[in-house]
């Protein structure tokens, strides 16, 4: 892979790539909102980031990895049953739910272990909502023989039992988070006073394109590997670029990777889907964006679930992964300046959209990307035959199966 | 002069150093916490400290975290902080008051319209958790506008080279955070006090305040004295909360029990 080229002094007219400037904004979101005591960490981790992205060998180092570990590229699907089915625009698929422990995770966990063991860290920390960002961490912990602590709300912990067993095979410590409501949010606090306490030997692997800088730029960095992969495999399958591409969004890593190397192809339609729980109109939503506003959570400055008081709102999904009341700054930014279309899809119609890509395209997905899914099956319709979208399957469900049988009211 | 300098000034020639009490916000209720500021000057307090309740407070252990939750519970608002210091104004007008919390209900309210109101109120000056050096112009010009000191965190992670850099802009006094970790989980020892401390004087003038472990009287006499004042938050925090009943309301007698904790740890700085 190619990593994204260096942000720089000023964001130049001509490009929409080449944010964050120095003190790590997008447009008036990001920055760097720590304590002091972590404040020389991020700064650390900036420089080592910036030291490994000009070094040839840590890029080749990386390569091989993805590669020969992960599994990439990642093919890209024509779903050609699910498309006659929706009558219209042609869906492709890519397929990052086939990656080494089964989501987009592993792009970053890679790129990130990689960077950790080069700054000489030899213990890590991770949150994770859903799991998987756990399971790719503890994969790579264990591949390395890094000890790793895994935070995980109490209600997340529940809810992906699965996930939760494979961190403790792969040798990982998990720490369930009760505080709050038990969900990603919680989780990252947990993993952020971990960092405060532990300063020296540890490493804090951050899932998502959210947190202080260099976080939300490094993930969106290692997970663009997608879209530039995705935009070679357009040309070969198709001759031309698809004329939308759709992401679901919780923190937003998996949309980031797939639109970032599209954000100057003015041709290409970049929709982000959030979770809309059960409606937006509920208040019972993890969709930032569309029900949010501007304020600072983990290290950064965007759109948030909040009160009018600025207390942060519980976010809920029916998906662990997606259940966040932020989202990553680059997004605030892409979604003020109307480059990305953010829209939402609710619990229910995830739920539907998850069993009708299993029944049409023998392929069970994670509850997150039935989210995009089902905002690509009422888009695909309104299409022409000759249009074309693509879709980041960016993890597999099987994690999900115990949660959607109690939701369909099947006892297992 | 600030009520701040002015308090600093008048312990230092009296060559004892300050008892900095910190309370809640409506933890857990706001009799008990009013009664509580009130009632701390009388006892010993030389500045206070007030929390303002967040609900995602990353620097905080549990302790303080469970405080910030009675009073969110309790309903506290922003501007409800503000009141509390307004009505305390009237009847003591020489102890600093000092807000501690978190940016984004700050953000939330209007970083300039907070600095004014604060001031009107009698604040005297604000401790920003999430708001570092780097971020720092997003409140400066407003509190600097209204007269309120902004006092800096530095932690064991600062070192030399970026000392000045933090320190730039600060006022007040600075707040040393004495352990790399969350309030109220563990303690400095005095050899690092007393080789943090000449570390951070080389770099400023200002008063220095030890706070992130200091619990006991005898931790914070020699906090006091070898730095120019000590936080006590979580120690407090904890006689409260165990002074509440199963619904998390005051006990009779709570308020009183803080209070004679506080008296123990001012005749401590006193020594």
């Amino acid at each position: 892979m190619t990593i994204a080229p260096q942000g720089t002094n000023s964001l130049r007219t001509n490009t929409l790539r080449d944010g964050p400037n120095d003190r790590g904004r997008f447009g008036e979101y990001g920055g760097r909102f720590v304590a002091e005591t972590l404040m020389p960490l991020v700064l650390a981790v900036e420089q080592a980031y910036n030291e490994a992205k000009a070094d040839p060998a840590f890029d080749a180092d990386l390569k091989h990895h993805l590669t020969h570990y992960v599994g990439r590229p990642s093919p890209l699907w024509f779903a050609e049953r699910l498309t006659k089915h929706l009558g219209g625009a042609k869906v492709y698929f890519k397929r990052d739910e086939l990656n080494h422990t089964g989501s987009h995770k592993a792009n970053n966990c890679m790129g990130q272990i990689l960077l950790a063991r080069r700054m000489g860290k030899t213990r890590i920390i991770a949150e994770t909502g859903a799991g998987q960002h756990g399971v790719a961490t503890a994969t790579m912990c264990a591949l390395f023989g890094l000890p790793c602590t895994i935070y995980m709300g109490a209600t997340d912990v529940e809810r992906q039992s699965p996930n939760v067993f494979r961190m403790k095979l792969l040798g990982a410590e998990v720490k369930p988070v009760t505080s709050g409501a038990g969900t990603l949010k919680d989780a990252m606090n947990e993993a952020m006073r971990d960092w405060v306490a532990n300063v020296t030997d540890t490493y804090y692997l951050i899932g998502t394109v959210a947190g202080p800088h260099p976080y939300p730029q490094m993930v969106r960095d290692f997970q663009s590997v997608i879209g530039e992969e995705a935009k070679i495999q357009m040309q070969q399958a198709e001759g031309r670029l698809p004329d939308a591409a759709v992401a679901c969004i919780g923190g937003g890593s998996n949309a980031m990777g797939l639109f970032h190397p599209f954000l100057d192809d003015t041709s290409v339609r970049l929709i982000g889907v959030e979770a809309g729980g059960h409606g937006i109109e509920t208040g019972e939503h993890a969709a930032s964006l569309t029900g949010g506003r501007p304020g600072v959570l983990h290290g950064n400055r965007t759109y948030l679930l909040q009160d009018d008081d600025g207390q942060i709102i519980e976010a809920h999904s029916i998906s662990a992964g997606l259940d966040y009341p932020g989202i990553g700054p680059e997004h605030s930014w892409l979604h003020d300046i109307g480059r990305v279309e953010y829209v939402s899809a609710t619990d229910r119609e995830a739920l539907d959209a998850f069993q009708l890509c299993t029944r049409t395209e023998g392929i069970i997905p994670a509850l997150e990307p039935a989210h995009a899914l089902a905002y690509v099956t009422k888009l695909a319709p309104t299409m022409k035959a000759d249009e074309i979208i693509l879709m980041n399957l960016c993890g597999r469900g099987d994690k999900d199966i115990f949660a959607v049988a109690e939701h369909l009211g099947v006892k297992l | 002069m600030s009520r701040i300098a002015a308090r600093f000034a008048e312990l230092k020639r009296q060559g004892r150093g300050a008892l900095i009490p910190f309370l809640e916000a409506w933890d857990p209720d706001h009799a008990s916490s009013m009664a509580l500021l009130r009632g701390m000057p009388a006892a010993g307090a030389d500045l206070i400290e007030i929390g303002m309740p967040f609900t995602d407070p990353m620097a905080d252990g549990p302790i303080i975290q469970a405080a910030a939750k009675r009073g969110l519970i309790a309903g506290v608002k922003v501007a409800d902080i503000l009141t509390m210091v307004r009505e305390f104004r009237v009847d003591d007008n020489a102890t600093p008051v000092v807000l501690m919390g978190y940016l984004n209900p700050i953000l939330s309210y209007g970083p300039e319209r907070f600095c004014v109101d604060a001031a009107k109120a009698g604040v005297d000056g604000l401790i920003i958790v999430d708001l570092p050096t780097e971020e720092a112009d997003l409140l400066l010009p407003f509190s600097n506008a209204n007269g309120l000191d902004f006092i800096r965190l530095i932690a064991p992670t600062t070192d030399d080279e970026r000392l000045p850099h933090v320190l730039n802009g600060s006022s007040g006094f600075v707040y040393y955070v004495s352990i790399t970790g969350i309030t109220g989980t563990r303690s400095a020892s005095s050899e690092h006090l007393e080789a943090a401390i000449p570390r951070l004087r080389k770099a400023t003038n200002l008063p220095i305040a030890i706070g992130f472990g200091v619990r006991t009287p005898e931790q914070a006499g020699a906090a006091s004295r070898i730095a120019d004042a000590a936080v006590v938050a979580s120690a407090l925090i904890d006689t409260l909360s165990a002074n509440l009943d199963a619904d998390g309301k005051a006990l009779p007698g709570a308020v009183e029990k803080v209070l004679d904790q506080v008296r123990g740890l001012a005749a401590a700085v006193r020594r």
